[in-house]
C-alpha cells in the first residue's frame, strides 16, 4: 500500500462489517419473522436478501436487519416489520426475496412505503 | 456477506475459561444446522467483564451471552441465531429486564465507562488488520504523514495534555519534544508492555485485543521524533499477546503499513519485539533499555534521561502500551476532544483492573475525575456478600490504600499522590472488612523484596528489614518502638534508594500507618488481629449454644484438635489447632468462631 486511496478502499470494504457491531439506538431496525411459520414460508432468504442489501450498499450504521420470532399472524409469513424511531411500524407481508428488495429501494432508503404489501392492505377481518 | 456476527472473547482471561473450545463448538454447530454461509464467528480481545467469562457477544442485536458452556451451544444456534430467540437465561442478568433485553451499552457496567483505549477491545478481531483499518485504523499515521510536521505532531500531544499512563503521569508531548530536539543518526521508540504490577493487566487487553493500535501509535511517535526503529518490551508470561503482536507486525509489513516509504512519503520505520523474563525490574524505563540491549535487567541512574541517552546510549523515548493506544484517537479527533475529558492537570480516561472483593472483576475505563465510589459501587457493581468497603489499593506495589474517607474522591494523577497513593498502572484492588491492612502491607512488601534487582542497599536491604518488623507485627511478636523504625525506615529507603522501585516500595507501609494505625497498634498492644486475618493472633472457639453436636467438625479438623461425641459439645484444644478454618467452613450452625 502506498497510497491513502488504498487505505481508504479498504476501510469502506471493511467499514459495513464492523460497524454492524455497534449499538447506535438511532438505527432503523428490520425485523424478519424466524420462527417455524417464517422459515417454512421462506423467510430465510428474505432475510438474507435484507442484510446482503444493507451491508453491500454501506447502510448498516442505518439499519439492523434481525431476525424475530412469530408474532401469530402465521399465514402471512414471511412478515418483515420496519421500526424507524419516532415513526409507526411497518409491517410487510408475504415476502419474497425480490420484493425485500424492492422495499428496501422504495422504503428503506426512498421513504416511501410499499402498501401494496403492507400488512393493512391486507384487509384482516 | 453475513447477516450475523458472533463475537467470542479470545482474551487471557476467557481462553482460560474455555472460549476456544466455544468458537470450534459454534462453528461446528453453525456447519451443521447449514448457518456457516450465514453466520460469522469472530474471536476478539477482552470486554471487560472478566469475571464471567466466556462472553459471547451476537450482532447486530448486540445480545450478550455471559458463561457459555459447550452444551448451551446447539441451544443458541438453533434459538438465537437460527430464528432470533435469545436465549433468555444464558444472557448475563443485568441485561435481562421485565420489558425485554436492554443493551449491553446501558448496563451499570457499560453506561458509565468511556472507553478510548479499549474501543477495539471486544469489537475488532485482532489478528486481521483489514479490521482494524474498518474501524478507522492507520487513519491517523495516513494524516500524520501527508499533513502534518513532526512539530505539529508533537503540539497536538501536549495540546491534548496526555500523560503518561504507566505510573509517574509525565506528559507524553513533552518527553516527545525533548526526544526531538537531541540530533543523532539513530533514535528509538519504545513501548513498554512489561506490564508487573499484581493486578494490572490493562496493557495485556490492549496487546491481545487492538496490536494495530499500538504499532500505528509507536509509528507515528517515531515520525515525530526522528525515529526509524521500534522496539516493544514485552513480557513472555503473555503467550497470547506475544503471538497476537508477531501477526499483526507480519500483517503491517506486508501492507507496508511497516518498512520503507511508507504511504510513499520517504518516511520508514520498523518495529520488534523483545521480550522480558518478568522482573518486576525491568518495568523501570532504564533497567527495561538495558534488559533490550541484552544486558542484566539493572537500573542506572538518571541523568543522562532517555530522551538524551537512552536504549544504546541513543535519544530514545519510551511510553506504556495504554499511553499509544490513546495517541491515533487524539490525532484524528483533534485535542480539544480529547482535553474536553478529565479532570484541570489529568486529561482524557484512565483504564483500571478491577480485582479483590467486587463483583465485576474485570476492565474499566473512566474519564479522568471519576470518583472511587462510583467505579466501585456503581459499575463494579458494589462488594460481594453485603460486606462493607474497607479500603482500595491503587498502583500496586508501589501505591497506597484509599480508606473510606477518601472514597469521594475525583481519582486523577495529582488526587491521588496528595492522599499517599499513585495512579501507578491502573490495578485497583478493593478490599472489606474481612482484610487486614498489615497482613496487606506484607503483601505487597514480599513482592517487593522478591524482585529487588539487589544493586543499591537501601532497597535490597531495606525493604527486607521492613518486611522483618512487618513479619513480627503479624505474629503479635513487635514492640511499640518497632513501629518507629518502621516508619524510619521507610523514609530512609523513599528518600535513597536508585530507582522507582526501591523509591516507592514503601508506599504501601506508609499509607496503611497513616490511615490505619489503629489496626497496627490492635497487633502490638493487645495481640489482636481486628478482621481476624493474622493466624498467629487468633483462636478458634465453639459457641456452646449453637452447637448441635453433629461431629462435622470433629471429623473434618485435619489436626484432631476437636473433641465431643454425638449430641454433645464440642470443644477445641488450642494447643493442637493449626487454626487452618476447615470446622469454621464446615459448621452447618455457624457455631464455629474466631477471636
Amino acid at each position: 500500500m502506498k497510497t491513502l486511496e488504498e487505505l481508504k478502499a479498504i476501510r469502506e470494504k471493511m467499514q459495513s462489517q464492523v460497524s454492524m457491531r455497534g449499538e447506535d439506538h438511532a438505527r432503523t431496525r428490520i425485523l424478519v419473522g424466524m420462527a417455524t411459520c417464517g422459515i417454512a414460508s421462506g423467510a430465510r432468504p428474505v432475510l438474507n436478501k435484507l442484510s446482503d442489501l444493507v451491508q453491500e450498499n454501506h447502510m448498516t450504521d442505518r439499519f439492523s436487519v434481525t431476525q424475530t420470532g412469530c408474532i401469530g399472524l402465521c399465514q402471512y409469513e414471511p412478515i418483515v416489520e420496519v421500526l424507524e424511531p419516532g415513526k409507526e411500524k411497518v409491517t410487510y407481508i408475504k415476502m419474497t426475496a425480490e420484493k425485500a428488495e424492492e422495499v428496501y429501494k422504495e422504503h428503506l432508503l426512498g421513504g416511501h412505503v410499499v402498501q401494496n404489501y403492507t400488512l393493512s392492505s391486507a384487509d384482516i377481518k | 456477506m453475513y447477516r450475523s456476527h458472533v463475537l467470542v472473547c479470545g482474551g487471557t482471561g476467557c481462553t482460560s475459561s474455555g472460549s476456544q473450545q466455544i468458537m470450534v463448538k459454534l462453528r461446528d454447530e453453525l456447519g451443521k444446522q447449514g448457518l456457516s454461509e450465514e453466520v460469522s464467528v469472530v474471536q476478539t480481545g477482552c470486554h471487560g467483564l472478566c469475571a464471567l467469562g466466556p462472553i459471547m457477544i451476537i450482532y447486530p442485536d448486540a445480545t450478550f451471552y455471559a458463561m457459555v458452556k459447550e452444551e448451551d451451544i446447539p441451544e443458541i444456534v438453533s434459538e438465537h441465531l437460527l430464528k432470533g430467540r435469545p436465549v433468555e437465561r444464558l444472557l448475563y442478568d443485568e441485561t435481562v429486564t421485565p420489558t425485554g433485553i436492554k443493551a449491553l451499552s446501558d448496563t451499570d457496567f457499560y453506561k458509565k465507562q468511556h472507553r478510548i483505549a479499549l474501543r477495539n477491545c471486544g469489537v475488532i478481531n485482532p489478528e486481521e488488520i483489514e479490521e482494524y483499518i474498518g474501524t478507522g485504523g492507520y487513519q491517523a499515521l495516513g494524516k500524520v504523514l501527508t499533513e502534518m510536521t513532526p512539530d505539529d505532531v508533537i503540539q497536538v500531544l501536549l495540546d491534548s495534555g496526555l500523560r503518561g499512563r504507566g505510573g509517574a503521569g509525565f506528559p507524553t508531548g513533552m518527553k516527545w519534544k525533548l526526544a526531538k530536539q537531541n540530533d543523532a543518526d539513530q533514535k528509538y521508540v519504545c513501548c513498554n508492555a512489561d506490564e508487573g504490577d499484581p493486578g494490572a493487566f490493562m496493557d495485556r487487553s490492549v496487546l491481545e485485543g487492538d496490536p494495530h493500535a499500538l504499532l500505528e501509535a509507536m509509528t507515528i511517535a517515531g515520525y515525530a521524533i526522528g525515529a526509524s526503529q521500534g522496539f516493544i518490551y514485552v513480557r513472555a508470561e503473555y503467550p497470547i499477546a506475544v503471538d497476537r503482536l508477531k501477526i499483526a507486525i507480519e500483517q503491517a509489513r506486508e501492507m507496508e503499513l511497516l518498512g520503507d516509504d511508507i504511504f510513499g512519503t520517504g518516511f520508514s520505520f520498523n518495529i520488534d519485539l523483545r521480550l522480558g523474563a518478568g522482573a518486576f525490574v525491568c518495568g523501570e524505563e532504564t533497567a527495561l533499555m538495558v534488559s533490550i540491549e541484552g544486558n542484566r535487567g539493572e537500573p542506572r541512574p538518571r541523568p543522562p534521561f532517555p530522551a538524551q541517552k537512552g536504549l544504546f546510549g541513543k535519544p530514545t523515548i519510551l511510553n506504556n502500551v495504554e499511553t499509544y493506544a490513546n495517541i491515533p484517537q487524539i490525532i484524528l479527533n483533534g485535542p480539544e476532544w480529547f482535553a474536553a475529558m478529565g479532570t484541570e492537570k489529568s486529561k482524557g480516561t484512565k483504564v483500571f483492573a478491577l480485582g479483590g472483593k467486587i463483583n465485576n472483576t474485570g476492565l474499566v475505563e473512566v474519564p479522568m475525575g471519576t470518583t472511587l465510589r462510583e467505579i466501585i459501587e456503581e459499575i463494579g457493581g458494589g462488594i460481594p456478600n453485603g460486606k462493607k468497603f474497607k479500603a482500595a489499593q491503587t498502583g500496586g506495589p508501589s501505591g497506597g490504600c484509599i480508606p473510606t474517607e477518601h472514597y469521594d474522591i475525583p481519582i486523577d494523577y495529582d488526587n491521588l499522590l496528595a492522599i499517599g497513593s499513585m495512579m501507578g498502572s491502573g490495578g485497583l484492588i478493593v478490599m472489606d472488612e474481612t482484610d487486614c491492612m498489615v497482613d496487606i502491607a506484607k503483601f505487597f512488601l514480599e513482592f517487593t523484596v522478591e524482585e529487588s534487582c539487589g544493586k543499591c542497599t537501601p532497597c535490597r536491604i531495606g525493604t527486607k528489614r521492613m518486611l522483618e518488623i512487618l513479619d513480627k507485627v503479624t505474629k503479635g511478636q513487635a514492640k511499640p518502638e518497632d513501629i518507629d523504625r518502621l516508619e524510619e525506615l521507610c523514609y530512609y529507603v523513599k528518600a535513597n534508594s536508585a530507582c522507582g522501585l526501591g523509591q516507592t516500595a514503601p508506599n504501601p507501609v506508609l499509607s496503611t500507618l497513616k490511615y490505619f494505625r489503629d489496626e497496627y497498634n490492635a497487633h502490638i498492644y493487645d495481640k489482636k488481629c481486628p478482621a481476624g486475618v493474622c493466624k498467629a493472633l487468633l483462636s478458634y472457639y465453639i459457641d456452646a449454644d449453637k452447637c448441635k453436636g453433629c461431629t462435622l467438625c470433629a471429623r473434618n479438623c485435619p489436626a484432631n484438635a476437636i473433641t465431643g461425641s454425638v449430641k454433645n459439645l464440642h470443644v477445641i484444644d488450642p494447643e493442637k489447632c493449626i487454626k487452618c478454618g476447615v470446622c469454621m467452613e464446615k459448621c452447618k450452625f455457624g457455631a464455629v468462631y474466631k477471636k
